[in-house]
């Protein structure tokens, strides 16, 4: 294919992505450009030209150890949820816009950590820019067999004019407002675009030589497995090499997070916290497709090349090898566009830091105090695009002078390690308010330091100079400073080695450091915040920390510099109205300075609006002994407020026991009461019939014929037993209750207790012509008190024929066994037992008021000294409901 | 004219001694063993006065007072309540509730027939 020709494919593909970005930009507001399949898609701006071409070769070099690279992001994404969330909501609060803005404002708005960790990402991700335009420049050879990139003239490369066009892209897109906290929708969308043509072409070209040049998965692998070394291909090698792919895996875990791109999509660019419930499952799925023919591809490559050609270009070399040429332009736009999407997000995101936490807070904010808020604004865009171009131009030229000879896997490697020398300081920081911005600076520099000593620079000079002394016998010669093997640790790959060492060296800083040294109030204060974000709003409103002098006039005017008198005016006036602050107010309060600062850091970085704001403020430096007063004395408030609440409680709860004690007694005063007044009443009744009676009788004139005289001579005679019948209830009643009443525990059997108290009532029964039938002849011989149990049959029985009709009525007794107890029911087929005095008929002296017309005389205390009988033996006695007539009383006695 | 008496209790051994000593005195004597029946009795008959027990089953005394007041027909009619209640607060309560008069049981014959009379005279 001709140079021109694949030029122009360039330039309108380009073009297309220009259209999309464009399209985008004006429908922000439109679902196209709102959803999560845009968000999850603009995560994969993780697979970068290192994925599309990168992992082929290491898959035919060095097997599979390409897969922990997509492993670790898939282990990361389940905790998107909690930590990612959490990320992007501190973010939009205090309208942060890079990593370095987030780190630097957990640790109060540190300037100096802000400068360092904008260094250190340049420093790691302008190599990785370079890569991606060595990948460009490679691909674009192998396309039209020319040559270029070796030419001195950078005019005549197209590399440089496709970094050009990038660089405009990104500036365009990339620097509409000068509030970098601002979403940049265009750049999303073609980023997303972009994923799917490179997933799309990846897995076109995985199928046309899985399936095309070879008959499938299985005929490869029978090929290759045919050919030496294979096993080393497939395999992990022993447990040193699963050390390596831990820490592969927790490198990529970290990047996924903290790499510059990704921070900028995943958070900054973030729409709607609720797009990570898809992401979470759709990003793991994309990588997996991403990676299947990969270990194919490798394959089919070796297979076709063997070792004669670089393997990380086996994806164009199949389809061209096979003259099919219209493929690997699809290849080659595929890797193109993972190419633009990284260098773009990759430099937006760069250049945000650049501009916002290195150029602005060390130079420029003099001249913005002084400036016009309208020149302002185009200050800090110039400045971002400057940064744009720099930063492209600075990988250009890197990639001119040095990484002709580093493979794209190095240094993305190198890269990532570099850049997870912020984890700590991410993460730690993020659950742990302790985490000072002292302790957060030593360990990124050691950790930095470590990572140049054991890998960048051993690397470098090996790549550079061809000479092995440094990494062979370390530096003056000792064996123990070995850069790839410290301290004869020598089992690890580079990369997992440097890791290993920087990271602990980084993690122990932090953690001594942070135990040793408390931060300013600030620091705290903000710690606070990130730790605690869910209370961040009552956190940030009282601020209770913060003691000065300000003048809202001062502050508006710092305001109107940067936003513009309008929509400085506007914030302001809804500050005002939403702590129901006048408008006319002097004096700001400690809300005002943190709103204003919030309000400036989108435009110039959250290092840059403090100082910014402290210059018209006169704030007084409050020690830390003040600082732990008020929050000791806030605390004291909560404690003594949380005791005073506990005593209240627990007052009420005494007065409710107080009160519950007195009803008791009450009620059992008004039973004890109510008991004497039945008792009383109940024996009245006999003593009134024998009183009458007897007047009657000891008339003096007497002419009562004698058959009156015999009524009232027996009637008398009735009401005597029936006065002894109820003084002896009473008594027996007393006792059970009191529990005085001991019982005499013997073994009997039950058919004998049970004929016995038949007998008691035998010749009532006869009397009134009802029948009791009791046909059961088992013995159940078990202990018992038997006059007790006769005395609660006899009553069940008196009771039973009491509520029968004379002649008709009908009583059972059965008797059986379960569970261990035995049942006995005694059955009649009276009137039954209505259901409204169910609940009662234990109770003493509730007489049913549905009784016959002829009262049926009984003391009342019956069946409650039944109950009383059959609970001191331990069994229960209840009445059953039935559908038929009659009523049916049942008692249990446990069988021991 | 006969002087008509309702006796309403539940107790038959009291009621028997009451039936004899007011039969004595040529009183026309109905009985009722309870409120339900006494009532019933009182829907056809209007007595001169009733001697009313208090705890009975189905209507209670203070229920059979309430019917015979709310009744024109029985403005005539005297309410003598006879009962084991016999605490001042009970007493109180009957004689509120519109009795004539409030007996205790236990009772001496001579003493209600003279009560009687006298309330009729």
């Amino acid at each position: 294919m001709s140079n021109y020709a694949l030029i122009s494919i360039i330039i309108c593909y380009l073009a297309i992505l220009f259209y999309i970005a464009f399209y985008a930009e004006k429908n922000a507001k439109s679902k196209w450009v709102n959803n999560p399949f845009v968000y999850t898609l603009s995560l994969a701006v993780y697979c970068s030209a290192w994925t599309y071409y990168g992992s082929v070769g290491i898959a035919a070099n060095s097997g599979i150890s390409f897969l922990p690279i997509y492993l670790g992001p898939v282990i990361a994404t389940p905790l998107w949820i909690v930590v990612l969330r959490k990320i992007i909501r501190i973010s939009k609060q205090h309208k942060i816009s890079s990593i370095a803005d987030f780190v630097s404002l957990r640790y109060g708005n540190n300037r100096f950590l802000g400068a360092l960790i904008t260094v250190i990402c340049v420093f790691g991700i302008v190599p990785y820019i370079s890569l991606q335009l060595k990948a460009i420049s490679e691909t674009f050879e192998i396309m039209t067999y020319e040559t270029s990139y070796m030419s001195t003239n950078i005019f005549d490369d197209s590399t440089f004019y496709i970094a050009v066009l990038l660089a405009l892209f990104a500036t365009f897109f990339g620097t509409q407002t000068s509030d970098a906290s601002e979403k940049h929708r265009g750049i999303v969308v073609s980023v997303a675009f972009e994923s799917i043509l490179k997933l799309l072409f990846f897995l076109i070209i995985g199928i046309y030589v899985t399936y095309f040049l070879f008959d499938g998965t299985s005929d490869i692998y029978n090929k290759i497995s045919l050919t030496p070394n294979f096993e080393s291909l497939t395999k992990i090698n022993g447990l040193e090499a699963g050390f390596d792919w831990f820490f592969m895996m927790m490198i990529s875990f970290i990047a996924i997070f903290l790499l510059p791109r990704q921070f900028q999509l995943s958070v900054i660019e973030n729409t709607r916290e609720k797009y990570l419930k898809q992401a979470i499952w759709m990003f793991p799925l994309y990588l997996l497709l991403f990676n299947i023919f990969v270990i194919f591809i490798a394959w089919g490559g070796k297979l076709s090349f063997g070792n004669s050609v670089n393997a990380e270009y086996f994806t164009l070399l199949l389809p061209l090898q096979n003259n099919h040429v219209f493929l690997a332009l699809l290849v080659f736009l595929g890797g193109f566009s993972a190419v633009i999407s990284m260098v773009v997000v990759s430099t937006l995101a760069l250049s945000t830091m650049v501009s916002n936490n290195l150029i602005i807070p060390y130079g420029f904010l003099d001249k913005f105090i002084k400036g016009q808020p309208e020149k302002n604004s185009k200050y800090i865009k110039n400045i971002r695009r400057i940064s744009i171009f720099i930063i492209i131009i600075t990988a250009y030229i890197f990639y001119i002078n040095f990484s002709i000879e580093l493979s794209l896997y190095s240094i993305g490697l190198m890269s990532f390690v570099i850049i997870s020398q912020l984890a700590p300081s991410f993460f730690v920081g993020l659950f742990w308010n302790r985490g000072s911005s002292k302790a957060s600076i030593i360990g990124i520099l050691v950790g930095f330091f470590i990572t140049v000593y054991t890998l960048v620079l051993p690397f470098t000079i090996e790549a550079f100079t061809g000479i092995h002394d440094f990494t062979d016998h370390g530096l003056f010669n000792i064996a123990a400073l070995k850069p790839y093997a410290l301290f004869g640790i020598d089992f690890l790959s580079p990369p997992a080695h440097a890791f290993f060492w920087s990271m602990s060296a980084n993690v122990l800083c932090y953690l001594i450091f942070s135990l040793t040294s408390k931060g300013n109030y600030r620091e705290r204060n903000y710690a606070e915040m990130f730790v605690d974000s869910r209370n961040y709003s009552s956190l940030q409103d009282s601020a209770l920390v913060w003691k000065g002098e300000a003048y809202v006039s001062d502050i508006k005017n710092v305001l109107n510099k940067f936003l513009g008198e309008e929509r400085a005016q506007r914030a302001l006036n809804l500050f005002f109205l939403k702590y129901k602050i006048p408008p006319n107010t002097q004096m700001a309060d400690a809300r005002l300075i943190n709103f204003s600062e919030k309000l400036l850091t989108g435009s110039i970085g959250s290092a840059s609006a403090k100082i910014l704001i402290a210059s018209v403020v006169k704030e007084e430096q409050i020690s830390l002994i003040e600082v732990l007063k008020i929050l000791e004395e806030s605390k004291e408030t909560i404690a003594n407020n949380k005791i005073l609440r506990e005593k209240s409680e627990e007052l009420s709860n005494l007065a409710l026991k107080l009160k519950q004690a007195n009803e008791e007694l009450i009620s059992k005063d008004k039973q004890k009461d109510e008991f004497l007044d039945t008792v009383a009443h109940e024996l009245k009744t006999p003593i009134t019939g024998i009183r009458a009676s007897t007047e009657l009788l000891m008339d003096e004139d007497n002419d009562m014929p004698s058959e009156i005289k015999a009524q009232f001579l027996s009637n008398m005679l009735n009401d005597s037993d029936r006065l002894s019948r109820l003084i002896n209830n009473i008594l027996d009643f007393e006792k059970l209750s009191k529990g005085k009443h001991e019982l005499n525990i013997k073994q009997n059997n039950i058919k004998i207790t049970i004929k016995q108290a038949i007998s008691s009532v035998q010749q009532l029964a006869i009397n009134k012509g009802i029948a009791i039938i009791n046909d059961n002849l088992v013995d159940f011989v078990f202990s018992y008190d038997e006059d007790r149990i006769v005395q609660v049959l006899t009553n069940l029985l008196s009771n039973a024929l009491k509520f029968t009709e004379p002649n008709k009525g009908k009583i059972t007794i059965e008797y059986k066994m379960i569970n261990n107890f035995v049942e006995v029911y005694v059955i009649d087929n009276g009137k039954g037992i209505p259901d409204e005095d169910f609940e009662y008929i234990f109770d003493k002296f509730y007489q049913s008021k549905n009784q016959n017309t002829i009262k049926p005389h009984g003391s009342g205390l019956g069946l409650a000294i039944c109950k009383q009988i059959l609970e001191q033996h331990h069994g229960k006695i209840w009445a059953k409901k039935s559908n038929k007539n009659g009523a049916t009383f049942v008692f249990k006695l446990p069988f021991m | 004219m006969k002087k008509k008496i309702l006796i309403v209790d539940d107790e038959p051994n009291i009621v028997m001694t009451l039936e004899y000593t007011f039969k004595k005195q040529d009183f026309e004597v109905y009985i009722a063993r309870d409120g339900k029946e006494a009532l019933h009795i009182l829907e056809n008959n209007s007595p001169d006065v009733v001697l009313l027990d208090i705890m009975m089953p189905n209507v209670d005394g203070y229920q059979t007072l309430q019917y015979i007041k709310n009744q024109d027909r029985l403005k005539q009619t005297k309410v003598v309540f006879l009962t084991a209640k016999n605490k001042a607060s009970d007493i109180e309560k009957g004689l509120k509730l519109g009795a004539d008069k409030y007996l205790t049981k236990p009772f001496s014959l001579k003493k209600i027939v003279s009560e009687i009379l006298e309330l009729l005279n």
